[in-house]
């Protein structure tokens, strides 16, 4: 594919609000997880907040005030985003930019807030719940669309953890298509109970903090985050959208392909989408959730892909498990890594797995870094590769 | 340009009266009367029978649309990348998660968690017919169909696939439902190709406009067309049914639509 310049990006994590919050976290190895309470959680478990946010929306967008949304519009506000996205206005107009948003859950700590709130007599849901503009997965893209006006075609994409890296898939082909000149594409899910009890019933939550790759890793470790970015054809810049692959493992719904066939698959695309071979790739950004399963099979399908030389880690042990937002959080920073010629090690991994066949970085790396694939993987067997990198 | 086309190759649907597409194509180009009726119980013909028993009903709809477009083609069904859009996917699992998550314990039904993602259904149409291609899933409430039609024509287009879109609704319960008022269970599947076959049923080119959003036919049509997002594809399906050429606009938000151009495949 032609390379598709990326003109703007901010992350929002437990690591901070915006791109230097995220590359000081890196560079002094300092994670964002805690051991705290989120709402009325009772888990013994580590969790990625993002702190400060957490403040009613603007008046004139108060009709979709819920958690995910305020992570939303307080990530908007970071590293000159909003300004950039304005000056894409001013030059392509409101109605030729496309916004592409994934999210997992989107509003639906609303949802369980409203359900505790529910009329004794009646069960009804009390009147400050709006599905709309909260839980229903098209809010968080409805809400980024209104925040700026823009009156393009606007998606939202869920598949899972997988999500937010696809919106860069979908955002490409709608400007190849003709449908909008430029694209605001996204990620964003903030902490709820669905997600942390959900994954505790399935036994993939750790009590001990997220160590990918470790020979005793335990699990996921939940966390919020908000990310975005701007594809613009026309833009220069230094970084760029250089490919994606996207597959399904046809395996089964929570569980990864144990031979990684459907995860080869998707970098592979990816590669072949970018026209580059492997040895171009400077740094792989894992899925790396740190669950026993998915990081045995991601290993096996680096190996398959990489042999053990090139270098690779989750950074999940900064951030958590951002589920829908992991796609656009992993790859702002990618794009950091790009920035700074810096590889980050596997924080927090003691020993690692004799099994896993992959260069897992024990150490961080700086190095010139021209491209890094990102990996995201779902629930569903949803595959999603990511290649971002100088333009050639 | 600003234009995306695919070649229509097969049509699957499964909403009240309108029980698979050869019986819904008479009704949809007038020569049999329309009769709302609730859709009968379905079990999916491809899932595995463990699987089919325990089959929800968002994932069974959504199969029975799927099924209903696959069977009337040659196509193998693994070949398909897949676009699944739904404004709501699951709601019956978000209402119980959400009821558990007021009790003490909280105890969450781990395949309902697994089963609570919005691309379950595509989940388990790769597992049952072992497609490994490219799937998404996506949601843009009311306009989901529109802008599910959209995706799939970009990847016929762009990525030059042949592609399977279903879009689904179903109700929630209450009081869910009271919040996101639906009428009734519906879907709708299209199969749509790169390049026209000896079966191809039209010729399909979206573009975003400000056309006003075209009616159904009947009165009757019209209040199913608004009960749930998916059944926004039966101004489509009526000019289909009646294989006529055309141009219909498809809500695609409060304000735009996406103009759909139909070309007849024998012209």
């Amino acid at each position: 594919m032609t390379p598709l310049p990326v003109s703007a990006y901010t992350v929002t994590s437990a690591l901070g609000a915006g791109r230097d919050a995220h590359w000081q976290a890196l560079r002094f190895a300092r994670t964002g997880l805690r051991k705290l309470a989120f709402d009325t959680n009772t888990l013994d478990c580590w969790l990625g907040e993002v702190a400060d946010f957490n403040v009613a929306l603007p008046q004139s967008l108060e009709r979709w005030e819920c958690r995910n949304n305020r992570l939303a519009h307080f990530a908007l506000q970071q590293d000159g985003f909003s300004p950039a996205v304005e000056q894409l206005r001013a030059r392509y107009g409101t109605h030729r930019i496309g916004v592409f948003i994934g999210t997992s859950t989107s509003g639906v700590h609303h949802t369980e807030l409203a359900y505790r709130d529910r009329d004794p007599t009646t069960q009804s849901l009390p009147d400050w719940f709006q599905h709309r503009y909260s839980q229903n997965i098209f809010s968080i893209a409805d809400f980024v669309a209104h925040v700026f006006g823009l009156t393009g075609p606007v998606l939202a994409i869920s598949t899972a953890c997988s999500s937010s890296a696809k919106v860069f898939a979908a955002a490409r082909r709608a400007i190849v298509s003709g449908a909008c000149d430029a694209a605001l594409v996204g990620g964003v899910d903030s902490l709820c109970l669905t997600t942390l009890y959900g994954f505790n019933s399935l036994q993939l939550v750790s009590t001990d903090i997220c160590r990918p790759a470790d020979a005793m890793r335990g699990g996921i470790s939940i966390g919020e985050a908000a990310g975005f970015a701007v594809l613009d054809p026309n833009a220069t810049s230094e970084i760029a959208l250089l490919g994606y692959g996207e597959t399904s493992d046809a395996y089964h719904m929570s569980s990864p392909d144990p031979e990684g066939q459907g995860a080869v698959a998707s970098m592979r695309a990816a590669l072949e989408c970018s026209g580059l071979n492997a040895g171009a790739i400077d740094y792989v950004n894992l899925h790396g959730t740190g669950t026993i399963a998915n990081d045995s099979a991601e290993g096996r399908a680096i190996g398959t892909v990489f042999g053990n030389s090139t270098p690779c880690s989750s950074t999940k042990g900064w951030t958590g498990h951002t589920l829908g937002a992991a796609g656009i959080v992993e790859a702002a920073i990618g794009m950091l890594c790009i920035e700074h010629g810096f590889m980050p090690r596997s924080l927090n991994t003691r020993t690692k797995d004799p099994a896993i066949e992959a260069g897992i970085l024990l150490e961080d790396r700086h190095a010139p870094v021209r491209a890094v694939m990102s990996n995201s993987f779902g629930f569903g067997g949803s595959n999603c590769t990511l290649i971002l990198g100088h333009p050639r | 340009m600003n234009a995306s086309g695919a070649w229509l190759e097969a049509i699957g649907i499964a909403a009240p009266g309108l029980l698979g597409w050869s019986a819904a194509k008479e009704v949809l180009k007038g020569a049999t009367p329309y009769v709302a009726a609730d859709l009968p119980p379905y079990a999916p013909a491809l899932l595995p029978p463990n699987e089919r028993r325990r089959a929800t009903p968002t994932v069974r709809i959504a199969f029975q649309a799927a099924e209903d477009a696959v069977k009337s083609t040659t196509m193998p069904a693994a070949e398909l990348a897949t676009v699944f859009a739904s404004s709501d996917a699951d709601l019956n699992i978000i209402h119980r998660i959400s009821l558990a998550l007021t009790q003490t314990p909280r105890l969450i039904s781990p395949t309902d968690f697994h089963n609570s993602v919005h691309n379950a259904a595509a989940g388990y149409w790769s597992i049952a017919v072992g497609a490994r291609a490219p799937s998404t899933t996506i949601s843009a409430y009311d306009y989901s169909f529109a802008a599910g039609l959209a995706e799939a024509c970009m990847l016929v287009s762009v990525e030059r696939r042949n592609v399977l879109l279903v879009a689904f609704d179903l109700p929630p319960p209450q009081p869910l439902l009271e919040k996101r008022p639906m009428g009734c269970v519906a879907g709708v599947a299209l199969v749509l190709t790169h390049a026209r076959t000896a079966t191809s049923i039209a010729k399909l080119d979206c573009a975003q406009s400000s056309d006003v959003a075209t009616s159904a036919s009947t009165a009757a049509l019209e209040q199913l067309r608004r009960s749930n997002p998916a059944m926004a594809a039966l101004p489509l399906l009526e000019l289909l049914a009646r294989n006529d050429a055309g141009r219909i606009a498809l809500p695609r938000s409060e304000s735009a639509t996406l103009a759909v151009n139909v070309s007849r495949a024998d012209a």
